[in-house]
Parts: C-alpha cells; structure tokens; sequence
C-alpha cells in the first residue's frame, strides 16, 4: 500500500493494461495461492501492487502451527489433518496459537503427530471425501471408524478449519494486508466433479476469502513451470505440443493434457482433457514397501508386529524409498524400528530395504511396463460396500495413464494447429511435465518416461520431451500465486473451460412398459469447454417443478463427448462415455407460492468466474430463478 | 479571554498591601512549598531505591508520589512542574553512572537448552541412547540404534539451525590470518610467537550457526518435561 511506485508511463507492450484501471491503493495487494492438498496445504504469495513490475517475486508462507502440545514451529507446509484431542489428552493452554488461546480444532503437525499414535481421532484425506459420491459431506462423518464418543467432523468442516488456520496465520504476520481483501487462488484437482468445486469454494467463503476463484493443480504445475522458466519457456514449447501433467501427489493422481497453440502470432495454452480421480498415490507406496518388509520381519522373527511398530515402518520407508529412487550408489538401505521403550538399543528391529524390493513393489506394481492399450483393472464393487473411500483398486499408474491417453485420442479434433497420425490408438503427448513429490525420485521419473515413449515408439512417433524445473512440493501453490498476476493480463494464460460436458436425466416420453423402470434420456445442460462467466440457457426443455416438494435428477458428466451442445439428448450411451455423479436436488420455496402448485420451468448452467458450475431453475412464467444444489449427496444408499 | 483583569505589571511595586496581593504573596508561598515538599520526596525516593536497588522496593516511593499529587490537583501549574522534577532526577542518574561497571556475565535461560532435549530425544531418542548401559550391547545392537540417532539428530540439526563452516579452506591447508582476525572466530594454537600475520595450517574449519530457528513455547509450557511418559488404553 505504502510502497506505491511511480509508475513512468511507459506502455509495457501490454495494450489490455490501462496505468489507471487498477486501483493499487485500495485493490489487493497481493495475489495468493493456496494448494489445499490432500496430505499439505502450501501458500504461497506475489506482491502486485506495482502494475508495472515485470518480475515477480514469490514467496511461501511460514505457518506457525502446533507441532506438539505447548510447542509451536513455524513450517513451510501445514499438512492436512485434523486431531480430536480427548479433553484428558493435553492440558488447557498447551494448544494456543499466536492468535488465539484455544482454537477450535488441532489442525497441522501436531494432529499428524498425534494421530499416529491414536489413529480413531485423527481425520485425514478430507479433501478425497469432498469428491467421494455417496456422502454428504456437510453431514459429521469424519473420523470415519471413530467409536461412537469420538466428536465428529464433515469433510466439509475440516476443509475450513485448514483455510481458518492459514487466514489466520496470514493476517498475523500481514495485519496491513488482510486476506480476506487480497486476490485468492485455490487449487483443486483437475478431476474435482462440480460439487466438489463448489463446496471447496464454499469452505473458502466461510474461512473469509472473499476473493477466491478455482484452478486446477495441473495447471497451475505448468503455470510455475513458466515463471520458473522467466519467459524462457516459448523455447521449450512449440505450437503443435501437447503437454502431459502428471501430477502424483501423497493421495491422489492427477493428469491433464495441454495443447499449445497458435493465437495471433502468440503461443497459447489450451487445457484440452483431465483423468479421472484416482485415489492413488504417494502415501499407497510407502505402504506398499512397509508391508513387504512386515511379511520379511514376520517371517524370520516369528513375531507378528503391532500397528505403530507398522506406522514407524512405513515412515522409514518413505526415506528409504527417497534414496534408493534418487541415489544409484545405493543398493541397501537398513532400516530401523525401534522399540517404543526407553530402551532404544535392545529392543530395536533391523531389517533392509534392497533395490529389488524397491523394483519389484514399486516399479512394477506402481508403474508396470504395460501396453498403450491397456486398461486399469476394476472388478465390480461388492455390493457391501463399507463407507470408506474409494481407493482405486489398480495400483498401476501406467495403466491408468494409457486408459486416459486413449480415451482422450479424439480430444484435438477441434483445433487446428495439431493433428495425430493415422494409425495413432491413443493421443500423442510431446512433452510431459511432473509434478508432486513422488515424482522427485529419479529413477521413477524415469521410469515413467521410458513407459511412455515405448507407447510412442510403437506407433513410429518421436520421445516425449521432459520438462523440467519445477519444485515438485511447491509447484503448485506457487503456480496459484502466479496465476493471479496473469489474471491481471500479464503473461500467457491457459484457456479450458469445464473439463467435462453435463447431463441431466429425464425420462423420455414412451409408453410405460409395467414392472420396467421408465427409459432415461440424458439432456446436455452444459457443453464441454463452457469458459468462466458464460452461460446456457435450455427454454425448449421445459419441466413442471412442484411447490414445496424437492425434485431429483440424475446428474451425468462426460469427458470425452465434446460434440454435444446444450439441448442435445441422448438415448443410448456408454458407461465409458458417460459417469453418473450424485443426483442434484431442486425444492421451490413456498413464497408466493402455493405448495403443491405445478410451476413450469426451464434449465440454465453457468460457469462461475470462481470457476464453479451454477445450475438454475427458471421458471417460465416470470424471472424467477433457483439454484440448484449439488451438495445433496444421496447418503442414503 | 480576560487577560486584561489579570495582566499585572510586575515592575509595579506596591505602596500599601492590599488583600490582593496577600492573597497572591500565600499563593506564591504555598507553591514553593509543595515544590519543596516534592523535591524531598523524590530525592528520599530514590535514595531508597538505590539503597535497596536488590529488592526492587519501588512501590514505596511510588506510594509517596501518590500522596503528594492529590494536594496539588487542582494547580495545573505545579503538575507541569513535577515533570521538570522528574528531568532533574534523571540527570542525576547519569551523572551517578560513571561509577565502574559490574561485570555482567549472560546466562543461559533454560529454556532453550530443554527445547533441544525435547527435540532430540522426539526425532533421535537421544535421552534414551545416551542413558543405556552401552557395554551391554554388541556393537550390532549399537549400530542399529545409533542409525535412529543419527537420522533423527540430522533432522533436528537440518530443520533448527543454519550450519556454515568458519573457515572455508581444505583442513591441512596453509593459511595467513592478518592482523585483527578475530580471535573468537579463529583459535591460534601451538607454537604463538611474534606478531600478526600469522600463518599455519588449518586443523579444524571450525563451525558456526548463521540461523537458528527454535519452536515457540506456549505460556503454560512445561518445558522440563523432555519426554511424556506413555500411557497407551
């Protein structure tokens, strides 16, 4: 605010920027980026109060949080968990904050800590439930197998209690600069559906920031990758490229492809498809590895081990994992767990973690040399399913990956700058760009290079470049900040739209056939690559809603069917094709209603500028409008 | 407002004493004296202070200060006074000073040095290492659990403290210190004589902590207390 410059009034070859249109008194001094991870949060910020500084600074946030009880450190990453401590558990005033005495939840390092050793009080992963059909996620489920006493959280809950934390660290260190006034990106997986986007919009709004839009992390990897490369990076990328993010975080794996093209005598980025979300990550490896060292302790010592003698496993295997990937010298790694004593020397476990283990269990259960054409493996779920999350049953992330290459073989059709060969069965990326820790090890980036040029060689196309530079754990936080310095028309930004086109089920008008459920149409609502701050409108498709009473539809999104425009209705379709998410749920307000009373309506869809999707009911007899919610989840089942 | 009722000439003297003045003459009186009464106040004050400078008995003068104000409330005048009062003690304080200086040796609180412990023994189990009978032990068993010491030091030493080298020389190399090193930074031994440039080679290059980052405690923070005993239910 005070550091205002004296801007000399050259036009920075950036016609769209007017001097005087940004207010930099009043507007937001800073642009910040909050990655809302799976396992961390990171937030990083840049200043941009100067509209005419062309380098940028960014930086990380140190957040103050309680590593255990009395003590408070200042980290880099606050990770994603949520403790309950029990009354007994830690003295009144050992869990104050800088700027509270007793905050609501135990959130960060020290619920990780905890949590360890009482695992029934610790909630973890509540970002995988936000997208977990089935669940209402405003409803307390979490912790999830809690004994009955256990007070419990929604997924929804603890989401804001980490977006409270970082506000709250924030406005400590910058009370000049309140959060809630400043330009906020939050990072969501690619693969979020629109009812996880728009409750983690939701969280924000309740943790007060105001100012919060979306972005999806793969973009917001390459986003960091082209600030990190200060504008080398058009020498990197070419029209005609098709980048693949691969970003495999602790819990989640994430993918998208970008196509660069031409706009105007400029390169331009256009996010062209997202996978699916697979729960699969980081954290399934180190557990894979410990529980191989588990069989081989148990197998010469006779002795089965306990729970935390397998946490401290899995921990040492996560180092080990990091050295053995990363360090071609070494081949054995010991490992240690010791006892829970205060004899440290005599009750300790010893064991190794060889360079075979770390092959067999990891390269090849995790990234399997496996064919283009091959599918990730998924058996019918038994129909007793417990409430947990759905993990996904095929460890092998190459196999997913070939799965989205070759769903997504149609997804360039619509440009023009690039085209496949003929012969091509699944989509050519060029250039492939990491991201998420994992990934750091070398021998695994590797790996997965080798897994898809061997793709590409069989079908007689050049290897995939890969780019490089990125700080896979703070890419993405750091891509949030940097995006919204590009939002204000500074550098180039990556267009997409949605990511999916949606459908709402209507029954179509046939003769009922008696004991047979009525045919469904899927009517499209929204077409693939809707961009922020458009929206559709359906006036032909009415539907008489009833007053008071709540209406259901089925709710359907496609990722590959990018030819369908708002209106279109389809009779017959694939599981493939289309995914059915949860149903969305409408209930007319009895103001200057009667209940009861039939009220013709038609549907509209717009995507937010948050980056949410907002679905109306309109009705055609006035302007009235209602939304319609997601958030319904259809718990009951 | 009505400056001319009281504009005075000072130069006038009176020929007859009228009630006025009288009034005015007690008025005067009155004033020095609570001014008198103060000064001793003060100076008794502080001699007190200084006399028990160890007990920290400042209350007792405070109270005497306390007292005199009230009777002087309703003269402005005499309260801007008091504060000129004040700046004449303070001169005097200095001109106490030059006295020798105590010699002042820093102590370490100990806070800092538990927090440590603390942070050993979590990540390293450093207190458990250090308190067993090692000679009971093969020096498998040893090297077993010093891999869980040193991991978890390398930990608490990497996330606490910035670590550089002294000096940035190869240990065995010849260097020359030039006159006014610092000799807390550079420790000469063996063979002193003569006079700076020194020259010898390096034995160790010698550490120092350029940052140091240590957690916060809450208030109620029993720090002596390295390692809770475990209860598991």
């Amino acid at each position: 605010m005070s550091d205002e410059h004296n801007a000399n009034e050259h036009d920075n070859n950036e016609p769209g920027i007017d001097q005087t249109g940004e207010p930099t008194n009043n507007g937001p001094h800073y642009s910040i980026g909050i990655d809302l991870g799976t396992t961390h949060c990171v937030l990083s910020y840049v200043d941009i109060s100067d509209p005419d500084a062309d380098e940028i600074v960014q930086e990380v946030l140190q957040i103050p949080q309680l590593t255990s009880p009395g003590v408070i450190e200042d980290k880099a990453q606050l990770p994603s968990f949520l403790y309950q401590a029990h009354e007994a558990e830690i003295n009144e005033g050992e869990t104050s904050l800088p700027w509270t005495a007793k905050p609501d939840y135990l959130v960060g390092e020290i619920a990780r800590n905890l949590g360890t050793k009482t695992p029934i009080r610790l909630v973890a992963s509540a970002k995988s439930w936000l997208c977990h059909a089935g669940v209402d996620c405003k409803s307390a489920i979490l912790p999830n197998e809690a004994p009955e006493e256990v007070e419990r959280v929604s997924p929804f809950q603890a989401t804001s209690a980490y977006l409270e934390h970082l506000c709250c660290a924030w406005n400590k260190q910058h009370p000049e600069a309140p959060i809630a006034d400043q330009d906020i990106t939050l990072t969501v997986p690619a693969s979020f559906d629109p009812a996880a986007r728009e409750l983690t919009a939701e969280a924000a709004q309740r943790a007060g920031l105001k100012n919060a839009i979306l972005l999806e992390e793969p973009q917001a990897a390459l986003y960091s990758w082209i600030e990190k490369s200060e504008g080398d990076w058009r020498n990197h990328a070419d029209v005609g490229d098709i980048i693949l993010v691969i970003d495999v975080g602790g819990g989640t794996t994430d993918l998208s492809l970008i196509a660069v093209t031409e706009e105007q005598g400029n390169l331009g980025l256009t996010r062209i498809a997202v996978g699916d979300h697979i729960l699969l990550g980081g954290d399934n490896m180190d557990l894979a590895l410990a529980y191989t060292l588990k069989a081989k302790l148990e197998k010469d010592g006779g002795k089965r081990l306990e729970g935390w003698q397998v946490q401290s496993l899995t921990h040492a295997c996560r180092a080990a994992k990091e050295t053995i990937l990363s360090d071609d010298e070494a081949d054995n790694i010991p490992i240690v767990v010791p006892s829970r004593g205060s004899s440290l020397i005599g009750g300790t476990l010893r064991t190794e973690l060889s360079r075979d283990e770390v092959n067999t269990v990891l390269l090849q259960g995790f990234l399997p040399e496996v064919a283009s054409s091959e599918q990730p493996v998924s058996s019918a779920r038994s129909g007793l399913r417990t409430a947990g999350l759905p993990y996904a049953q095929d460890a092998g992330i190459t196999r997913h990956l070939a799965g989205f290459l070759t769903r997504q073989l149609n997804a360039i059709d619509d440009l023009n700058d690039i085209t496949l060969p003929e012969n091509a069965t699944f989509i050519h990326p060029t250039a492939v760009l990491f991201n998420g820790g994992v990934l750091k090890a070398t021998r695994f980036a590797d790996r997965l290079m080798d897994v898809i040029n061997s793709w590409l060689n069989a079908e007689q196309a050049p290897n995939a470049r890969l780019l490089t530079g990125l700080d896979l754990d703070l890419a993405v936080a750091r891509g949030a900040s940097y995006y919204g310095y590009v939002r204000k028309g500074k550098g180039v930004r990556i267009k997409g739209g949605t990511a999916a086109s949606y459908y709402v089920g209507v029954e179509s008008a046939m003769p009922a056939v008696p004991g047979m459920p009525p045919e469904v149409q899927a009517l499209c609502i929204a077409p693939f690559g809707m961009e922020e701050g458009t929206k559709e409108e359906l006036p032909n498709d009415e539907f008489g809603l009833i007053v008071g009473e709540p209406v259901r539809f089925r709710f359907f999104a496609s990722k590959t069917r990018r030819e369908d425009t708002v209106g279109a209705r389809l009779d017959y379709w694939t599981d493939e094709e289309l995914e059915e998410l949860d149903e969305i749920e409408i209930t007319l307000p009895e103001e200057n209603h009667k209940t009861g009373e039939v009220i013709p309506v038609h549907l509209s869809a717009a995507v937010t500028e948050i980056g949410t999707l907002e679905l109306l009911a309109i009705s055609n007899q006035d302007d009235h409008s209602w939304k319609i919610e997601f958030d319904v989840r259809s718990g009951e089942e | 407002m009505n400056t001319r009722l009281y504009n005075i000439d000072l130069e006038l003297i009176p020929t007859t004493i009228d009630l006025y003045h009288v009034y005015l003459l007690t008025a005067v009186f009155a004033l020095a004296l609570t001014v008198i009464i103060l000064l001793f106040a003060m100076l008794i004050g502080l001699m007190r202070r200084s006399k028990q400078a160890t007990q920290t008995s400042g209350t007792n003068t405070e109270q005497t200060i306390s007292t005199t104000i009230p009777k002087l409330e309703p003269e402005v005048k005499v309260i801007e006074k008091i504060v000129e009062v004040e700046k004449i003690v303070e001169v005097e304080k200095i001109v106490e000073l030059p006295a020798p200086e105590p010699i002042v040796l820093k102590e370490a609180t100990p806070d800092a040095a538990l927090q440590l412990l603390s942070l050993l023994q979590k990540e390293a189990r450093f207190i458990d290492f250090i308190k067993e009978d090692v000679n009971a032990y093969s020096d498998t068993d040893i090297g077993a659990a010093a891999r869980v010491v040193h991991a978890g030091c390398t930990k608490v030493i990497d996330e606490h403290f910035n670590l550089a080298t002294v000096r940035t020389e190869q240990e065995g190399s010849k260097i020359t210190l030039a006159e006014g090193f610092n000799a807390a930074e550079v420790r000469l031994t063996g063979n002193i004589v003569g006079k700076a440039p020194f020259t010898g080679s390096l034995g160790h290059k010698g550490w120092q902590v350029t940052d140091i980052k240590l957690p916060k405690l809450t208030a109620g923070h029993n720090a002596n207390i390295i390692a809770a005993a475990e209860v598991e239910l």
